[in-house]
């Protein structure tokens, strides 16, 4: 037996967030940019549910919704001088437009020669108790290291944010 | 029409290729590690579709966009972190103006 994701979220969730993708390269303002990418990820969020990745969608929210889209809010507005500094130029670029137009050609080539079978999903799909025992069993090494990164970035982000050699 | 595999890497497709055209096009440091987190964005939704359509019971897909996720939340503190020196060293935040090692 097999089940299928609901189209209708689907398509509205793949709307929100090529639709914002778009908008934050094309909007001049970098904080527009920066609340657009946080509707990118929200919206992410809720393709993870579709996907039945409950775990991840809570993981996705917390992090990029919550903690990221903070951070990059603060950055924005201490490396500002004036209000006015937000509105940039749109720095397009043909060239960088037709490399992405070209890559995303071949990638669409091969995923239609890859997934044409896949179209049905699996109808049986463990929850977040199985994800967390998984998580803790199987991965439990790479999860401490994973933690030992975030460690190491966090001390090195404040090493590197106060000006670096105690100054 | 049912959606499957295939058109969430269609999606996950296009998301990085903005996202490459933004790293790569923007000259505010800021947008371009922005457009980074787009495209590692597409990155774990490729990883997510295709654990639960070919190996759900595994969900080693997800497992590895935990991982995916951690590190890019590593990577733009430090990234966030180092724009931030830039500006206390340069006064500006703005790619085109780290030419000091152009020969």
């Amino acid at each position: 037996m097999a089940e299928t994701v609901n189209g209708i979220a689907f398509w509205c969730l793949a709307a929100a967030t090529l639709g914002g993708a778009l908008a934050m390269m094309s909007t001049r303002n970098v904080m527009h940019a920066a609340f657009w990418l946080l509707e990118v990820m929200a919206a992410s969020a809720g393709l993870f549910l579709l996907l039945s990745a409950e775990y991840l969608a809570m993981v996705q929210l917390m992090v990029y919704a919550g903690a990221v889209s903070v951070l990059l809010l603060f950055v924005i507005m201490l490396t500002l001088r004036r209000r006015e500094d937000a509105e940039r130029p749109l720095d397009a670029s043909l060239g960088v437009a037709a490399l992405a137009a070209l890559l995303l050609g071949a990638i669409l080539m091969g995923v239609s020669r890859f997934s044409a079978p896949e179209v049905e999903m699996p109808a049986e799909a463990p929850g977040v108790e199985e994800f967390g025992r998984v998580l803790f069993t199987d991965w439990a090494l790479p999860f401490e290291v994973a933690s030992v990164v975030l460690l190491v970035a966090l001390v090195g982000a404040v090493w590197w944010a106060r000006g670096g050699d105690g100054r | 029409m049912t959606v499957g595999l295939g058109h969430f890497l269609v999606l996950a497709a296009a998301l990085f290729c903005v996202g490459l055209y933004g790293a790569l096009s923007k000259r505010s440091s800021v947008m371009v590690l922005m457009s980074l987190e787009l495209m590692a964005n597409a990155v774990n939704i490729n990883l997510v579709a295709l654990s639960r359509f070919v190996t759900p019971a595994d969900m080693t897909g997800q497992v590895f966009a935990v991982f995916s996720m951690v590190v890019s939340a590593a990577e733009i503190g430090l990234g966030l972190a180092l724009v931030l020196a830039i500006y206390r060293a340069t006064r500006s935040a703005e790619l085109v103006k780290l030419d000091r090692l152009r020969g």
